[in-house]
């Protein structure tokens, strides 16, 4: 019914552009974009490094069986369809039959097959493919991924920026693929531009691949990526015209400063599928008053989330309610969002045994922010906490390997955090709840030492539920227990932007934002 | 013969100060909490905890310091830096691919701050109580005190945004086409910001050196001879006084040089320029050791070359120092 509306909607506008005389523009060939990296990649192949400034280049290095645009759903890309067999254990890909690598080698399924082992063998997000037993190649253009149970989080796995398909006649010569030289250097890919040059701390240079398998793409001539950590110059260069388009902006001033700018358009489509969240998180394992889950609510009816949106946040991020990014269509809105009311905190710590004392107080806590962009939040938490006679220090961030060390060996109260959905639940979200992923030592697995029998066993039944209904369900109500025990404080998506110059047409607003292929991109004539 | 026997004695400094400085900083690396496998787990967005064991054991972190310091000091013996955890190239190849940007701009950036600070300090010590010289003392401690960075982006406004005059960021325009002469405007142009910027603070530091310096040389008898001569009030500054004014502003700006560095380190990360201050960024924040140790070796190295060849100016300007040695 939905796309019924959506063809109808689009009927009417064609109308209307008909009948006013007014053209959409057609994407035109050539020209060089230029865009940015906010760091430097470690190399340029996602298939053994994840992150967004790998796979932003990558996934125009490379293609990757699927594509989305800004709905949800699965599009062809280098696989032309794509099934599940009923039992939900096999996934038959059949592969477009022309498409080469950069060397003019056929791209087979023997390719497909070694990705798939290369990434599962060395890829740190293991719940992807590690369901995937073996994946027989029965001719070269079909691939049969068999699987040790349903995993219907396989479909947004096989996207760009997860699952690239890499050549296994460069990267199969017995080198580690995760330090092999051909990362960086001379990379083969699939997708639609081919490598020149990468100098770190400078740029990434790609150009046009003539033999992309789609026909008349891509529109650019080339992209250049200029790699500048300075969020203010990054603005800068935008603003004066140097830059087409920037991705993965995240502070707030810069991002109203250029959105006011007449030549630039910002945005936060884009962000849904990397999902991410930032948040505040307790330490609900370790002894004390974070371990009860009155006092966890009391934080969070302490805390005024319409401040942190509109006043810290200046209105461009959205409030994030759960562990699910509200872009999401997992993401179920009905959970309680606790509305300011300290009434209620103050309730709720007398009933959890802790009254104040003569000065007011009735514990202290410590805060220590994982991300420098969170500091707000964290001196914002202080104020608030103190009304409800809660004392709270909140410890300075010094850089990532000193946070990650106190937090992931659970030497902490309390931490803001910004932590990515990665697409399907299964990669991105079950790692903070889930009881078995309790580990020292490894950030952003369960640190906050949470552990609910029931929350293991939906997450268990979710992951291979391959009805969409029948999966929605089992999530609303993950979501509606962890809204109520509270082992994370789920503030505000992080407000990721892209901005782009009215020069840019097509741009990236998927739901991968600039971790999808840029064929569609163009630039428009002066 | 005397420079000869100084030189040979410097080196001998330099390689025991080197030797020191890459015990001490492996072991202030090694006391930090955190590895470069945590590091390389946040560009994942998450990480595997038998995957960071494997790469742990892959880069010999699992091994006890001591060992790993002995075996980093056997390398070094070899002349070999090691081979970046972060980056998966050699650091000798990391550090000669930035070096030159680096030398540029830090060159640049004094070259230009002694020139412009010399000339300033002698303009403000002709008239010390005129309008010129509480200018320049105005000046000169505005550059001193406010942060590069702060410089770097109010520049950056200026002359990138409301007069576009110069590039945001980087070094090189991958645009321009064409050979040598082209490429190389092309990073003259990219360097003005940049350098402005990290010669802002030291032109402080000589001006007002130079001030004094000149203002005590000009009450000094030879000086006063000079004019006796009859020699024009340009050929006494220029000619007599300013020789002797010179020394303590080049010793200064000799010392200067590990500052020029440590200041290299934010205005690169301002304007993006890819030199050894941002690789020294990266690698701090990503505990990626052997690129940290690479660089102090090699920025150590700079600071000695750079404090021998004041030496050699000073013997230059002032005969009286080599009879001191």
């Amino acid at each position: 019914m939905k796309v019924q509306c959506k063809a109808l909607a689009l009927a009417a506008m064609a109308v209307a552009l008909l009948a006013t005389g007014v053209e959409a523009q057609e994407p035109v060939r050539g020209g060089t974009l230029i865009t940015t990296l906010p760091q430097t990649p470690r190399h340029l192949n996602p298939a053994v490094q994840s992150g967004i400034v790998t796979g932003a280049p990558g996934a125009q290095l490379f293609a990757a069986p699927l594509r989305y645009d800004e709905d949800w759903t699965p599009q062809p890309y280098l696989a032309k369809s794509w099934e599940w067999s009923d039992d939900g254990l096999t996934m038959t890909l059949k592969l477009v039959e022309d498409a080469t690598f950069h060397d003019g080698t056929p791209i087979t399924s023997e390719d497909v097959a070694f990705s798939v082992d290369t990434i599962k063998e060395n890829h740190p997000f293991k719940t992807m493919f590690g369901v995937v037993e073996t994946v027989e190649t029965p001719d070269p253009h079909t691939a049969i991924l068999k699987l040790s149970q349903p995993h219907p989080a396989l479909l947004l796995a096989m996207s760009s920026q997860l699952m690239p398909i890499i050549p296994k006649h460069i990267y199969g010569d017995g080198q580690d693929p995760k330090s092999h030289p051909r990362n960086s250097d001379d990379v083969v890919g699939s997708g639609p531009f081919k490598f020149v040059e990468f100098t770190p701390d400078q740029q990434v240079i790609l150009e046009r691949n003539d033999d992309f398998f789609i026909e008349g793409r891509p529109y650019l001539d080339r992209i250049v990526y200029r790699i500048i950590k300075d969020a203010p110059a990054r603005a800068i260069g935008m603003e004066n015209g140097e830059l087409h388009l920037t991705t993965f902006e995240n502070t707030v001033r810069n991002i109203k400063r250029m959105g006011e700018n007449e030549n630039l358009t910002a945005t936060s489509d884009g962000y849904a599928a990397i999902g991410p969240i930032d948040w505040l998180a307790f330490n609900v394992g370790k002894d004390g008053p974070l371990a009860d889950k009155r006092v966890r609510q009391a934080i969070a009816y302490a805390l005024d989330k319409d401040f942190i949106l509109n006043a810290l946040m200046l209105g461009l991020a959205e409030d994030a309610k759960t562990g699910i990014h509200p872009g999401s269509p997992l993401h179920f809105d009905g959970v309680n969002g606790y509305d300011l009311d300290l009434d209620k905190a103050n309730a709720l710590l007398d009933e959890a045994g802790y009254p104040p004392n003569a000065d007011g107080v009735r514990f202290s806590l410590t805060i220590d922010h994982g991300n420098p962009t969170t500091k707000p939040q964290a001196e914002f938490t202080k104020a608030s906490l103190a009304k409800v006679g809660i004392d709270v220090t909140v410890n300075s961030f010094v850089d990532f390997p000193t946070w990650a060390q106190k937090i992931s060996n659970h030497n902490f109260d309390m931490t803001w955090d910004t932590v990515f959905n990665w697409g399907d639940p299964v990669i991105g979200v079950h790692r903070t709840y889930d009881s078995r992923n309790i580990k020292d030592g490894v950030i952003w697995s369960n640190t906050q030492q949470y552990a609910n029998e029931r929350i293991d066993e939906l997450m268990d039944q979710a992951g291979q539920e391959i009805d969409p209904a029948k999966r929605a369900a089992l999530y609303k109500e993950f979501q509606e227990i962890l809204a109520d025990e509270l082992p994370v404080y789920w503030s505000n998506t992080l407000p990721y932007h892209t901005v782009y110059s009215d020069k840019v047409g097509n741009p990236p607003l998927g739901i991968w934002a600039s971790s999808s292929p840029y064929d569609l991109v163009y630039l428009k004539e002066e | 013969m005397a420079v000869v026997s100084m030189i040979a004695q410097r080196i001998g400094y330099a390689v025991a100060l080197l030797i020191a400085v890459l015990i001490l900083n492996f072991v202030m690396i090694n006391l930090a909490p955190g590895d470069v496998v945590d590091t390389i787990a946040a560009d994942s967005g998450g990480a595997d905890a038998e995957l960071m064991a494997e790469i742990r054991a892959e880069y010999g972190l699992d091994q006890p310091v001591i060992v790993q310091l002995g075996r980093y000091i056997a390398k070094v013996a070899q002349f070999d830096l090691g081979y970046s955890y972060f980056y998966n190239r050699p650091v000798v190849d990391l550090i000669l691919e930035r070096l030159p940007a680096t030398l540029l701009l830090v060159f640049s950036a004094q070259f230009f701050a002694l020139i412009v600070g010399v000339l300033l300090g002698v303009f403000a010590a002709k008239r010390p109580n005129g309008l010129v010289s509480h200018v320049v003392t105005l000046f000169a401690l505005f550059g001193y005190a406010a942060p590069v960075f702060w410089t770097g982006i109010l520049l950056l406004i200026a002359f990138s945004l409301k007069i576009p005059l110069f590039p945001v960021a980087g070094m090189r325009d991958v645009t321009v086409e064409g050979g040598f002469l082209p490429q190389a405007l092309s990073v003259l142009h990219h360097l003005v910001l940049p350098m402005f910027t990290l010669g802002t603070i030291f032109i402080a530091l000589y001006s007002r050196l130079c001030r004094a310096s000149m203002l005590e040389v000009l009450g000094s008898d030879y000086v006063r001879t000079a004019r006796a001569k009859g020699l024009s009030p340009r050929e006494v500054t220029m000619k007599h006084a300013l020789k002797n004014a010179l020394p303590p502003v080049i010793t200064l700006a000799g010392l200067q040089f590990s500052a020029v560095i440590s200041g290299a380190v934010l205005v690169e990360t301002v304007f993006s320029w890819p030199g050894l201050g941002q690789l020294a960024l990266t690698s701090i924040l990503a505990r990626d050791a052997p690129t940290i140790l690479g660089i102090l070796f090699f920025s150590a190295l700079v600071v000695i070359v750079g404090n021998l060849l004041t030496d050699l100016a000073l013997r230059f300007i002032d005969p009286r120092v080599k009879a001191g040695g």
